[in-house]
């Protein structure tokens, strides 16, 4: 068999077992930046990303280690989302219940289409999750709670435990960092921990990875932390968030960043969301660049910005 | 006269919407199914390629004066050839790689494409003229019959059967079906097999051009016509199982059909009941209606 590096998706990086230092120095510089980062930049713009970078982790779990392109995941995000707004503005749940909440509706959602979808394997996967995020897509424009077209806008933050004001722009960043943080370094658990290890070995074998029965929905649960966060940010859950080309935009911050490495996703969802705020006003040109980004990377750039670095530096980052 | 308390008159209109939308779902299943077929890759940029099938045919009108038929035969040549480049330079490159690399790249294209279109049009549709020929219609007593929407059935059904034929009934096909099952073995015999993929991608998009042409006087011309289109079609394709040919004919009329049936009798659903159908059919039979188990 000719097998190239990169011949599986998210291949590219060798498998590692055990927390390398490079990881714990990574980890530690990626924390303090972004500690440090909303006294120079816009803490709307960051929380933006962080979220999505959190969407974009857990996305990854699935395609870099398991090999699974899931094409639907904005429903875990939007669905979630709604489910936060939802219950944040018209039940007065407090932000805390609001995002669990969120959060269990995406999983929920989650175990339904993961158990329908695993039936499939390798590219059938794409489609049908592909086909249920439509189907979501289009009860979500029917259904009366979530607002059509308009989404449920101003959702209140309200106050976390009680105690903390998540009015307080400033106050709400570091929230969002501490959930961010707990979900990555949740996935990074989770990658390393015995279930991860089997994942990835069984990666290069889907006949074996199928009989063993994927575990779909943990992953779902932190898109779904992410897009329950992202609605009480914004204060606004929306349709785009479950539009199947959200589902794309993830995967572009995956694979820009690196299918299958730690940081990855984090370093592509900055990049992705930083380029759209940038090009915002080019309007259609968004679209055109997401696609050549993707075109690139796909023919000449397959281990992404941090596969590459960690190829430089002979790291697993 | 009415039927399960619905005007018999409601029900042949939703018919007739049904078998024009599958005729759409047929046509574009039926290219992603032979694309797949040999190639083993999901073509993410069909939908923009309906789209700029809509759109030759379009500028071949204002530019070059030329109707409705020359578009017919034009459209889909060119769009194919765009196609068959499309191959030779990039898609060839990820043959030995995971097929999800190709469902990506192609994924890629349809964004560079759509972005395009709509930077340069917008996404308003532009008027396109049914052919004077096939204007007007005629009462079959029960219903008044459009004449182009009779034409697009009769027409699209006829390229089906044709495809249909020629994969399967001749030795231009079995060289085909030979190389989807072993390709490395047909090209042992001496037969081209990476020119045969380039020709097969280049006729799979040219069938979707083709639809996109027969579309144009119904729909409009617009931008964004194949992107959420491509999605349902997708759902088909899982249907029918994927290389089926006759399963990609026979459930996109079923389910377009299907679909408009369901606007009548419960329109809420109208939407969702293709993918309703799909998890159904995972459940029961995980390879599709007519896939055969691998």
């Amino acid at each position: 068999m000719t097998a190239t590096t990169d011949q599986y998706v998210g291949a590219a990086v060798p498998v590692v077992t055990g927390v390398s230092i490079a990881q714990v120095i990574a980890f530690l510089m990626m924390t303090i930046a972004l500690v440090a980062a909303p006294f120079f930049v816009y803490p709307i713009f960051l929380m933006k990303a962080l979220c999505f970078a959190l969407f974009a982790c857990a996305f990854n779990l699935l395609i870099g280690y398991v090999g699974l392109l899931s094409f639907g995941h904005a429903v875990f995000l939007g669905s979630a989302g709604y489910g936060a707004a939802h219950s944040a503005k018209v039940w007065g749940f407090p932000p805390e219940l609001a995002i669990l909440f969120g959060t269990a509706v995406a999983a929920a959602l989650g175990v339904v289409i993961g158990a329908l979808a695993i039936r499939s394997k390798g590219i059938y996967f794409a489609n049908i999750t592909l086909a249920f995020a439509q189907m979501v897509y289009f009860f979500s424009v029917q259904a009366a709670f979530t607002g059509g077209e308009d989404g449920i806008q101003s959702v209140p933050r309200g106050t976390l435990l009680g105690v903390l004001d998540l009015r307080e722009t400033l106050t709400l960043y570091f929230v969002v960092l501490a959930i961010f943080l707990l979900g990555f370094l949740l996935i990074y658990r989770a990658i390393h921990s015995p279930f991860g290890q089997i994942l990835k070995a069984v990666r290069e074998n889907e006949p074996r990875a199928i009989s063993l029965g994927y575990r779909a929905e943990h992953y779902k649960l932190l898109a779904g932390l992410a897009g329950a966060t992202k609605a009480l940010v914004f204060q606004l859950a929306s349709l785009t968030d479950v539009h199947w080309t959200m589902s794309g935009e993830v995967v572009l911050m995956t694979l820009l960043g690196g299918l299958g490495t730690v940081f990855g996703p984090v370093v592509g969802a900055f990049i992705v969301v930083t380029l759209e705020n940038y090009l915002a006003q080019l309007g259609a040109w968004v679209t055109v660049v997401q696609g050549v980004i993707f075109v690139v990377c796909v023919l000449t750039f397959r281990r992404g910005v941090i596969g590459e670095v960690g190829n430089l530096l002979r790291k697993s980052l | 006269m009415t039927i399960f308390g619905v005007p018999t008159q409601a029900l042949f209109g939703q018919l007739l919407i049904g078998l024009i939308n599958g005729s759409f779902y047929a046509l574009l299943s039926l290219g992603l199914s032979v694309i797949f077929g040999l190639l083993n890759i999901i073509n993410f940029t069909h939908g923009a390629q309906y789209m700029t099938g809509a759109f030759v045919a379009y500028f071949l009108l204002q530019w070059a004066g030329l109707g409705y038929w020359w578009a017919l035969l034009i459209a889909p040549v060119v769009v194919g050839i765009t196609g068959m480049v499309l191959e030779r330079t990039t898609l060839k490159r990820l043959y030995q790689l995971d097929h999800l690399y190709g469902l990506l790249l192609t994924f890629g294209f349809a964004l560079i494409i759509q972005g395009l279109f709509r930077h340069e049009y917008g996404s308003s549709g532009l008027p396109y003229a049914m052919p004077g020929a096939l204007a007007g219609g005629r009462n079959l007593g029960f219903m008044f019959l459009p004449n182009y929407r009779a034409w697009v059935i009769v027409f699209s059904l006829a390229v089906c059967l044709t495809t249909w034929y020629v994969i399967e009934r001749t030795r231009l096909g079995s060289y085909l079906r030979a190389a989807t099952e072993n390709p490395t073995l047909v090209q042992a015999f001496g037969i081209n097999v990476p020119r045969m993929i380039t020709l097969t991608y280049g006729f799979g998009v040219g069938l979707a051009a083709l639809a996109g042409v027969l579309a144009a006087p119904i729909y409009q011309v617009n931008p964004l016509m194949g992107a959420d289109l491509i999605i349902v079609v997708f759902a088909v394709v899982v249907i029918g199982g994927l290389g089926s040919i006759m399963g990609s004919i026979v459930t996109g009329f079923g389910l377009g059909v299907v679909e408009g049936f369901t606007k009548v009798f419960y329109p809420e659903a109208s939407n969702t009941v293709i993918f309703v159908i799909m998890a159904i059919v995972l459940l029961v039979r995980p390879t599709g209606l007519f896939g055969r188990a691998s």
